[in-house]
């Protein structure tokens, strides 16, 4: 199925994809993200509240949610210009279970090491695996049958799985979070799952410790240090340096440890992205001010960043899956709220820009530089290159057509060589 | 049907976001005599098996956003998936309106 709404992308270019309460929007920029041009909605008029690129072979995954229709997860080889026909890949939850399908809360893809295998977490809480690129979904049994599941309690948004975090180094190990159930860990395969809350509080319950029962918003985990892991909790932010086993509070210096989103830096294990939200009654940001935070070191102090964000009357809220980054360096940082703005920063998170305003209300976004990053043009000697190059007009005259015709050229997902292309978040 | 007899041509009317589930089709149309609700929609799952999935949900329920009517009767008052559905019927499936 073509869509004719989304422009065609560029190698060279970085892609923002958004999802939104009414159709996804992709947001396209130079390497230099200093200006941004947007073309959407696809789906218009569905919820678009999960998608991901996978970086092993460039396929986009995008969960589209009617509210007459159901969902279903399409796919796109070409960043967006055609889709796989939407009758073809119905998630749907086993006869047995005598439960129906609510909403995709996460796509996510799997390990390099499982080519084709990609994972979804939905509402009601469960876990889902294909192992063909999306065309069929099977259910994870062993986490639907855990002894808990029958006293999981559903959050605000329902009682989802939100979270999927495949270790990379350990492919018998997964991590997943579920509102309000908490931490859940599988060391075989999926086949049995252990609560891992030790430590995170769920403080609008009599005991603020129990096993399960704690509403998790976010984890985010990087490859080159899978055992450590950051938590955003519904009042708590949290790290574990033992896979989960354990979790200790690291809110200082944070105007609250409420909130959704988290984002870890893309080169960077110690640096890690939160925007705090006053409380679980206002859920907006504190003093009407929007301000990203970040640890540079792992969560032992935390920064407050708003060069370029409006420090009055923003009264915003980023939901969990809202932020992410780029594979560029500097890293690109970049977040959406609920009242429809998109803010990019090109700079790690020192400056920001807001890159569209008027968008329905963001759900998740995903970022994806097209090519190799490492060859990418930014940072201060392709700025200065690009300003010499705006003082001759002749010469850029005649580099014209040149550039045309690389732009022009058919864009490629990222395939294989740049794993690291794809956010997380 | 018996070889026997033919019956007039039922004819079900899909919306625009139903369509993509129904290779692409605005209307569904095959000989059909008369018979429950149910059992029709069972025919037009034969035909296409995806909009199944589209108006009921897996664990059979009728999704809540969605409407039917046989003419112009919505079935809701008509006895839901009892109604009877005559020889000739004409089907619309229509999006509630609702959301948000």
């Amino acid at each position: 199925m073509p869509n004719d709404r989304i422009a065609k992308l560029g190698r060279g270019q970085v892609a923002l994809f958004v999802g939104t309460a009414k159709g996804m929007f992709v947001l396209r920029s130079r390497a230099d993200r200093e200006s941004w041009t947007v073309s959407g909605p696809a789906f218009a008029g569905e919820q678009v509240a999960s998608l991901a690129l996978d970086p092993r072979d460039g396929r986009l995954y995008v969960a589209s949610q009617s509210w007459h229709w159901g969902t279903t997860i399409r796919t796109s080889d070409d960043l967006g210009a055609t889709w796989s026909d939407p009758a073809s890949s119905v998630l749907k939850f086993p006869e047995d279970t005598g439960l129906a399908m609510q909403q995709v809360w996460q796509i996510q893809p799997g390990r390099a090491s499982e080519p084709g295998v990609v994972y979804a977490g939905v509402a009601p809480a469960a876990l889902f695996r294909s192992a063909d690129r999306g065309a069929s979904w099977e259910m994870v049994r062993g986490l639907h049958e855990h002894p808990h599941r029958e006293r999981w309690m559903p959050g605000f948004g329902g009682l989802c799985l939100h979270t999927i975090v495949p270790d990379p180094a350990r492919p018998e190990r997964m991590t997943v979070a579920i509102s309000a159930a908490g931490v859940y860990r599988t060391d075989d395969g999926g086949a049995t799952w252990q609560a891992r809350n030790t430590g995170v509080r769920a403080q609008f319950l009599p005991d603020p410790h129990p096993e399960f029962g704690q509403c998790v918003h976010k984890i985010v985990q990087h490859p080159r240090r899978p055992d450590t892991l950051f938590l955003q909790n519904h009042w708590g932010l949290y790290r574990s340096d033992d896979g989960g086993d354990s979790w200790r509070d690291i809110a200082r210096g944070v105007p609250s440890d409420f909130g959704f989103c988290m984002a870890i830096h893309p080169h960077d294990p110690d640096v890690v992205y939160i925007v705090p939200l006053e409380s679980d009654g206002y859920r907006c940001t504190p003093e009407g001010r929007l301000r990203v935070y970040r640890t540079r070191d792992g969560g032992g102090k935390w920064e407050a960043l708003g060069e370029g964000l409006p420090q009055a009357n923003a009264h915003e809220t980023v939901l969990r899956d809202a932020m992410c980054t780029d594979a560029l360096n500097p890293a690109g940082i970049y977040f959406g709220t609920r009242s429809g703005k998109v803010y990019a920063s090109a700079d790690g998170g020192a400056h920001w820009r807001c890159a569209v305003d008027g968008l329905p209300q963001v759900l998740c976004v995903r970022a994806v530089y097209l090519g190799d990053p490492a060859r990418a043009a930014v940072g201060p000697a392709a700025r200065a290159a690009r300003t010499a190059r705006a003082a001759k007009p002749a010469s850029r005259t005649k580099r014209a057509p040149a550039a045309k015709k690389r732009t022009a050229r058919a864009a490629r997902p990222p395939q294989a060589a740049p794993k690291r292309a794809a956010s997380r978040s | 049907m018996s070889g026997t007899e033919r019956s007039a041509r039922l004819r079900v009317f899909l919306p625009q976001g139903l369509r993509p589930f129904a290779g692409g089709a605005a209307t569904v149309e095959w000989e059909q005599p008369e018979a429950p609700l149910s059992e029709v929609l069972m025919a037009l799952w034969e035909r296409h098996p995806a909009l199944r999935d589209r108006i009921f949900s897996e664990d059979g329920r009728w999704r809540p956003h969605v409407r039917m009517f046989v003419g112009s009767e919505d079935v809701r008052w008509t006895g839901d998936l009892a109604t009877r559905v005559p020889e000739g019927a004409e089907i619309t499936i229509v999006p509630a309106v609702s959301g948000g």
